[in-house]
């Protein structure tokens, strides 16, 4: 284009928004997967996340394909259905300093991976971990996943007739720091929870309706476009200040709930319709449980506690990650196998 | 007075040369007198070696500890006892059956056995009495009425009380209120023994000099220590027998020696079951970390979609497959080389693993090390095939020598590396023509050091693929990636004197065949050439020693020959010399199980 020069916007990183840019999506048009990567995309940018220090985990899914849609520069496993969590515990293990963001689906995660995600819950790494949750399998051509609302209908008409597997009330209760229902159309709370997210250390799950246009958008579906429009209950007007942000001290918080991060950031949470507090495991269970009955889908920051130490905090490790070890560390003396010798002789 | 009723007369004296059964219930502490009793003789300078065959229990069902000593070093399982004693009343009619034809019975008084085996020599031993008397305290004579059958041992047999006295010191290691009350029970039997048996039998020990320089050792606490040594430093594990002792004593190793300003140098992690073990293993693989598990066959089958995804995604791991009598739950505590196919090929689609077979303690610990290396220069799974016997058994081994070459870390490009390629690296491409691609670690800090990892097609850039050229071009590296590691996996140990018949065998198979080898030659005029193979994939060596033999037995611990199925499917034009010699009952290898099997087919030659 002609005329316009004006220099691209560069971050605290010093890097430009295409530098979080990934290969270009081959989801179908529309899909809420899409809506979920391009807020991700900026929130790493507005965070000015160094993409050397993030790692993007996936299973399998037409969402675990996304981590190829966002943030090239950093490194990225695509592993096997239902088991991103052990391959992200394994990398915090070895590499206590990266930054992991998980993307997962509802089937990956509710359905085969189950198992993994109620103990990646109970270890508190320092990962975001995103379920693009539409209700079905998408990638396997629109099967009911564990997260399909009782009553709620497939394409051709089948009907669900078991309870759906709520991830976020698992997550609360089983010691999860951070814990976030989100609506993929509703792209403002996204993208400022997602920096909020990014800027949490420790495990945080962010429970997301992102609607599958092809297989589960259709009238009877509880995970589609217009059900969710129609049904969403957005509670909170939620911001994030990064940490580098120097003019929010003198801002008026008003009736702002402000929550300080481990490195300096704030996440503000107004309640709108009622007074929620998000600190309450039990006020957070409690409203998951209401909602079952009123069909409402409340959006916003379901429970956020303080940091806590992390997994590799109480796994007493050294500082440093044990991946830039080296033969000095990690092979003892030789006085030492002498030692053990002796006392086997 | 007890007497012993003599069957038939004493007419020489057998030195050195016993197999020694003692049946008694699980969990009654029975391990530790036993183990008193190998060390005894151990430390008296007699080669030995301790079995414990164990129920799938923690306490109250039948177990049995069997110590072979043997002058000349042959301490293979042997399937009849010389002396055996009977403290398990559940159990006493079988287990006298276990002993061979005019062998020793030592048993409780009150058991009905005077009847029973009239060919044996008894000893009947009011063990319960005894123990009121040396015992005062009533609570404590269950922990320590097993003492007391060492001590009437040691008093027949001839064992020295002094290496008793250490034997128990060392095996209580500092805990000197067990010390103190065992010594004296044991001290107790052996005077009783003195004062009211009448010796009848043949059997003595003498103290020799074979032991020089050994130690005792189980495979699985040798296996850990290569590992400590070879910088292992993220272990996920699931508990499963026998190979939970393994990562028990890594754990226990690495906490004591492996701690730097108060901080651990490695992570130890208890994972929710095998399918996350090996995830785990996979993150930390990728991510630059030395990582391990062990497992067990029923671990293995369900780590298999993750072993496939890291030999198809080049992530470097350890495990270590202690392996157990299966199918299924199969017998947990008795030992098979039964998972070789699985191993061997694990994971669907076109997957070939490298494997290491240790069959000594002294190899379990420098496999330990060596597989890691093999790993990460190979950027693949690799396992470690042991089995309960190795894992779990008590084996007289030299001295482990400290590893003195450098680790090798393999094709890894770190940020220097990087910019002196200004950036310009593909994660597969096959720059040296051996089939290894160059790798970065997460966390490196390049803007081009990323690339993404799939378990899906992919081009040598690491891009996504679904090209029938990618994808076999891709398939093709990785298998001239294994066409290397042919040449560095270790290699196996032929001994070759040009004799028209051979015998292949690998792991804890070896001391059965060593000893079936030296009766096959002088009580039959047999004589076989050996190779105990050590690794997959064969070696040039294996395929010398099929080319150079008319006819092959193929020694192994499973039903249908998976060790001959792989040769003859690695080396088909070699099928039709390969003969199996096969022993499936969950217990070790017997030499005599060899020699027959052998000599009946030698003879329809
Ligand atoms: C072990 C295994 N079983 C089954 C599949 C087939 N499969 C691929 S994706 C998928 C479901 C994915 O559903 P979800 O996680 O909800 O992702 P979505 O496509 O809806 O985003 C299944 C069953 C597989 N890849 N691996
Ligand atoms: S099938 Fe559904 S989930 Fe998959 S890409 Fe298409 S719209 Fe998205
Ligand atoms: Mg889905």
């Amino acid at each position: 284009m002609a005329g316009t020069t004006e220099a691209p916007s560069t971050n605290k990183a010093g890097l430009q928004k295409k530098d979080y840019a990934g290969s270009k999506s081959t989801l179908c048009v529309g899909c809420g997967h899409d809506l979920i990567t391009a807020r991700l995309i900026d929130a790493a940018f507005d965070n000015s996340l160094k993409p050397e220090n993030l790692v993007k985990l996936s299973g399998i899914g037409c969402s675990s394909k996304t981590p190829a849609y966002f943030v090239s520069r950093s490194f990225s496993f695509n592993s096997v259905h239902g088991r991103m969590p052990s391959i992200a515990t394994g990398t915090a293990l070895a590499n206590r300093n990266l930054k992991m963001i998980g993307v997962s689906g509802d089937g990956d995660t509710a359905n085969i991976g189950m198992g993994q995600f109620v103990h990646v819950m109970r270890r508190n790494l320092n990962m975001v971990y995103i379920v693009e949750n539409n209700g079905v399998y998408g990638l396997t051509k629109g099967q009911f996943s564990a997260t399909a609302d009782k009553g709620s209908k497939l394409k051709h008409g089948q009907v669900n007739h078991m309870h759906a597997i709520d991830l976020c009330a698992l997550a609360v209760e089983l010691g999860c720091g951070f814990v976030a229902r989100l609506f993929a159309g509703n792209t403002k709370m996204m993208k400022q929870v997602l920096q909020a997210a990014l800027a949490y250390k420790g495990t945080v799950l962010l429970d997301i309706i992102s609607p599958c246009v092809t297989f589960n958008n259709h009238e009877g579906s509880t995970k589609s476009f217009p059900w969710m429009k129609s049904n969403e209950l957005a509670m909170q007007d939620i911001g994030f200040v990064p940490a580098y942000d120097p003019h929010y001290e003198e801002m008026d918080h008003g009736d702002e709930r402000v929550i300080k991060l481990g490195d300096g950031s704030k996440i503000t949470i107004k309640a709108l319709d009622k007074d929620y507090d998000p600190a309450s495991r039990t006020g957070a269970l409690q409203l998951l449980a209401q909602h079952h009955e009123s069909g409402k889908v409340p959006t916003g920051v379901i429970y956020l506690a303080g940091e806590t130490p992390r997994f590799v905090d109480h796994l007493g490790m050294v500082d440093v990650p044990l991946s830039s070890l080296k033969e000095d560390a990690l092979r003892p003396a030789k006085s030492v196998l002498d030692e053990v010798m002796d006392s086997l002789a | 007075m007890a007497t012993a009723q003599a069957a038939a007369p004493q007419t020489r004296t057998i030195v050195n040369d016993l197999v020694l059964h003692v049946a008694t219930a699980n969990g009654s502490g029975s391990q530790t007198s036993n183990m008193v009793l190998l060390r005894t003789l151990f430390q008296m300078g007699i080669p030995i070696s301790g079995k414990n065959l164990f129920p799938s229990n923690i306490q109250g069902l039948p177990t049995w500890f069997t110590i072979r000593a043997n002058k000349d070093g042959w301490i293979a399982r042997k399937q009849d006892a010389d002396i055996v004693v009977c403290m398990n009343p559940d159990t006493s009619d079988e287990d006298v059956e276990t002993a061979r034809k005019g062998a020793i019975l030592i048993y409780e008084e009150t058991l009905n056995l005077a009847g029973k085996r009239p060919d044996c020599i008894h000893y009947a031993v009011p063990f319960k009495k005894l123990i009121a008397e040396a015992c005062p305290d009533v609570r404590l004579r269950k922990l320590v009425i097993n003492m007391l059958y060492v001590g009437v041992c040691a008093q027949l047999f001839n064992f020295d009380m002094d290496e008793v006295r250490k034997a128990i010191s060392t095996q209580l290691a500092g805990k000197q209120k067990a010390i103190d009350l065992n010594v004296p029970a044991v001290e107790f039997g052996y005077k009783w023994a003195a004062e009211n048996l009448k010796k009848a039998d043949p059997y003595r020990v003498e103290r020799m000099d074979g032991n020089k320089g050994k130690i005792i050792i189980e495979g699985n606490a040798a296996t850990a220590l290569g590992l400590m040594f070879g910088g292992v430093s993220v272990v996920p594990w699931y508990p499963i027998t026998p190979s939970s002792s393994l990562c028990e004593y890594l754990d226990e190793y690495l906490n004591k020696y492996r701690i730097q300003d108060g901080k651990r140098t490695f992570a130890v992690v208890q994972a929710e079951d095998e399918i996350a073990a090996a995830g785990m293993l996979a993150g930390a693989g990728w991510a630059g970390a030395r990582a391990f598990t062990s497992t067990s066959g029923p671990g293995i089958s369900l780590m298999t979609e993750i072993i496939g995804l890291a030999y198809f995604a080049e992530i470097p791991f350890v495990i270590c497959n202690v392996a157990r009598t299966g199918p299924s739950t199969g017998l947990p505590t008795r030992t098979m080389q039964g998972d070789l196919i699985s191993l061997f090929y694990a994971s669907h689609g076109d997957t070939k693993h490298i494997v290491v077979i240790p069959s000594t303690p002294k190899e379990a610990f420098e496999m330990g090390g060596e597989a890691l290396n093999l790993a990460e220069e190979f950027q693949t799974p690799v396992f470690i095939l042991s089995d309960l016997d190795l894992g779990m058994n008590y084996w007289m081994s030299d001295r482990f020598d400290y590893p003195t070459q450098p680790f090798r870390r393999g094709k890894v490009l770190d940020k220097e590396a990087l910019d002196k390629l200004n950036g310009q690296w593909g994660r597969y491409r096959d720059v040296d023509g051996d089939g290894v691609a160059y790798r970065t670690y997460p966390g490196t800090d390049h803007p081009k050091a990323a690339y993404f990892t799939r378990g899906t097609g992919h081009t040598p850039d690491a891009a996504y693929s679904e090209k029938p050229e990618h994808w076999k071009a891709n398939m093709d590296r990785l298998a001239r990636k294994f066409a290397t590691a042919k040449n560095r996996v270790p290699k196996p140990e032929v001994h070759s004197n040009g004799h028209a018949a051979g015998l292949i065998y690998f792991g804890t198979t070896t001391e059965a065949v060593r000893e079936a080898l030296a009766v096959l030659d002088h009580q039959h005029g047999l004589k076989l050439d050996l190779c105990r193979l050590r690794a997959f994939p064969f070696t040039q060596e294996v395929e010398d020693f099929l080319h150079s033999h008319e006819r092959v037995y193929v020694v192994e611990l499973n039903r249908d020959g998976q060790m001959r199925m792989t040769l003859n499917a690695e080396l088909p034009r070699f099928a039709g010399k390969l003969r199996s010699v096969l022993h499936y009952d969950g217990m070790p290898l017997t030499a005599d199980n060899v020699v027959q099997q052998v000599v009946s087919m030698e003879r329809e030659k």
